[in-house]
């Protein structure tokens, strides 16, 4: 759990001790979250873990509970959401739609009463920026999905801000129009160097957007870490489990005198980063399944025996899926290596980029 | 498309049926749903018929006493008649001094309450307030309560609202105001009785719009009325066409409230109507009183003709959630 306790006034976003409340159901739970300027934060987790509860809350569209939320140094826990500072795109693109492209994009500069001069300036840099410009007299009936989050992200832009917030801006996409909105995001923020919020369930997304990742269940922050840093040294067992595809491979054992031990595995855990190996009577191993390699010559401590099952070819390489023991464990391996099903193989440990977690707690020992 | 087709087999097409399936367009089932559509048309149609034909008929053809015969002369004289000269009472200036009470009814009682309506809709969809359920629940249950049990306590309730307001009036030296039997009573009548049918409408309607919309107006600083005005009514032709349409039709149609709220000089054209038909002098001029009966009808008729097709899509829309 990462928890920062010391209030930085230098943040662009501080939530301080925050609680909300759905009647008698407690969605966020005294969560903390510090941002620093120009960060780009990505709030991950399954449906209903409050990550969009979360990013509602600090655009002021939820009225919370307790605690605080400090935007650029200023607490506006209490204050209406155009006068955060913040702009917003939201899944469904949210374009007004009696209006035209310019009439969205200069709706809320209006509401703020800014000369006509200005807002056409600001529409007219955004439009650049976002590549809209032959559309700025079209309404979003007329676009298709990708050019209609594109105004949404532009009527986020022109309102000049230091904070934007995206509540999963991806989703109605195709996968196609997803990765290209994608890079363009990125794009967005490495020139306008804004503190970005990024709501979504895909964990692509999450971890090349990202400079730090939250995943999110159960309206707590389970990790606050660079998506690196969570890919390699989950937590716990629920961010491992939930971040990479296929899953992290988990074997059921014990750890005993610095081996682990389960039912026909045993692994020598030296060379494993993270605690002192203390014996747990239970305990889980988690690999990914690019960390093991496939041999034919088995070293003690160093390699699992078992046999493959599937063969499944992803293209670019292929899953192997294999039972040693009563576990299953699938591995990455290059499609030129591809291996019948029946044949007994041994899997080669990266102990350095093993997790082990305690089974009682689900924590990363 | 051209690599498709260059894929096709060469093989042609096979022996056996080819096509779209033919039908029988005279299969039992064919003949029992178009002859129960037949059969209750004609049901509908044909006291229209009736009253269209015998409006046309002079008195002496409607004597011959068939009710089905077309005119063998058609006039129009009934409808003039109807119109502008058939008697109630001692006033014999006909149905068109209860057109104008009706039309100076309706336009009030419609704008207004539809106005309030709207915007309560939309406070209740989308501006929740502690509380806002039971006061939607509240509404409601006023829909159910039978309006006869509340006129009488609102012929109290309007006597007692024009002397409150003449309080004010003849100290200020205006004069008394009545509401009760003035036709700005049967106004505000009017409007409290669309209330919960028009509220219940508007918020299911506002309810189905997409919630981020509205979210999308907060973030760029529209207020409550900036939302309603800028982003929401735009958008909701339809549910006006429908409350709009529920409203001319039921007010315009009101003979109950007309007779109890108003006086005789302002009565509304339901009201003239009935006392037209039902006023016996001499003779009973049926061609006129069809007549009369048709131009009552024909508001809504119209109304309904003009805007149907909002009207199938607006219901159809308020009805998605809520």
């Amino acid at each position: 759990m990462n928890t920062m306790t010391a209030v930085n006034t230098e943040s662009s976003i501080s939530i301080r001790d925050l609680t909300l409340n759905f009647g008698a159901v407690q969605v966020l739970k005294r969560m903390d979250l510090e941002v620093a300027p120009g960060e780009f934060i990505v709030l991950l987790g399954p449906s209903g873990c409050g990550k969009s509860t979360l990013l509602n809350c600090i655009a002021g569209l939820l009225d919370i509970t307790d605690g605080q939320i400090w935007i650029k140094g200023k607490n506006v826990t209490w204050a209406e959401p155009s006068e955060r500072g913040i702009g917003m795109v939201f899944q469904s693109y949210a374009l007004y739609p009696q209006m035209t492209v310019r009439g969205n994009m200069s709706f809320g500069l209006k509401n703020q009463k800014m000369p006509q001069a200005e807002i056409d300036a600001r529409v007219a840099r955004a439009a650049e920026i976002l590549q809209i410009q032959p559309l700025l007299d079209r309404k979003p009936g007329a676009l298709s999905g990708g050019q209609r989050q594109r105004v949404a992200i532009g009527r986020a832009l022109v309102r000049d801000v230091d904070v934007f917030l995206f509540d999963e801006p991806l989703s109605n996409l195709d996968a196609k129009l997803r990765s290209e909105l994608r890079v363009e995001i990125k794009r967005l923020h490495n020139k306008l160097n804004n503190t970005m919020v990024y709501v979504t369930h895909d964990q692509i997304e999450a971890l090349t957007l990202a400079d730090r990742i939250a995943v999110m269940r159960g309206g707590v922050i389970q990790q606050l870490d660079e998506p690196q840093t969570i890919y390699n040294r989950p937590a716990n067992l629920f961010v491992a489990g939930f971040i990479g595809s296929p899953s992290m491979n988990f074997i059921h054992g014990a750890v005993k005198g610095g081996k682990f031990y389960a039912e026909g595995i045993v692994v020598d855990l030296a060379g494993y980063e993270g605690g002192a190996l203390i014996d747990r009577p239970k305990a889980i191993l988690g690999l990914r399944p690019e960390h093991l390699t496939v041999t034919n010559t088995a070293v003690a401590g160093k390699t699992i025996a078992a046999t493959v099952e599937i063969d499944e070819n992803l293209g670019a390489d292929s899953l192997l899926w294999l039972k040693a023991g009563d576990n299953q464990i699938s591995v990455r391996i290059p499609v030129e290596d591809r291996l019948n099903a029946g044949t007994s193989v041994h899997l080669e440990v990266d102990m350095s980029k093993a997790s082990i977690f305690d089974a009682e707690t689900e924590a990363r020992v | 498309m051209a690599d498709a087709t260059a894929n096709t087999p060469a093989v042609g097409i096979g022996p056996g049926p080819r096509g779209a399936k033919p039908r029988n367009a005279f299969a039992p089932r064919n003949i029992m749903l178009y002859g129960t559509l037949i059969i209750v048309a004609i049901y509908y149609a044909l006291p229209l018929y009736v009253m269209i034909v015998t409006s046309l008929k002079g008195m002496p053809e409607i004597r011959m006493g068939n009710i089905f015969a077309p005119p063998l002369e058609v006039t129009f004289e009934p409808w003039v008649k109807a119109w502008s000269t058939a008697c109630t009472g001692i006033n014999c200036d006909g149905l068109s001094r209860g057109f104008w009470n009706s039309v100076w009814i309706l336009v009030p009682s419609v704008v207004v309450s539809i106005t309030i309506a709207s915007v309560t809709g939309y406070a209740l969809a989308n501006w929740k307030f502690k509380g806002s359920e039971f006061f939607f629940a509240v509404l409601l249950i006023g829909a159910f309560i039978p309006y006869q049990v509340m006129l009488y306590p609102i012929v109290l309730v309007l006597k007692n609202l024009g002397d409150g307001i003449s309080f004010f009036t003849v100290a200020l030296g205006l004069g008394k105001v009545q509401v009760y039997g003035t036709l700005w009573g049967l106004v505000i009548v009017h409007t409290i009785f669309g209330m919960p049918i028009l509220t219940l409408l508007f918020r299911n309607y506002f309810a189905s719009l997409p919630e981020e919309l509205f979210k999308a107006g907060r973030v760029d600083g529209a207020g409550f009325w900036g939302i309603f005005f800028r982003i929401m009514l735009p958008m909701s032709l339809p549910i006006f066409v429908v409350a709009m349409i529920l409203q001319v039709t039921g007010i315009w149609n009101d003979f109950l409230f007309g007779v109890i709220y108003t006086k005789p000089e302002i009565y509304p054209m339901t009201v003239q109507l009935n006392n037209i038909v039902n006023s016996v002098q001499g003779i009973k001029e049926y061609n006129v009183n069809m007549a009369a009966t048709l131009l009552t009808g024909l508001v809504p008729l119209i109304v309904y003709f003009v805007s149907g097709k909002l009207f199938v899509r607006g219901i159809a829309a308020g009805a998605v959630k809520g």
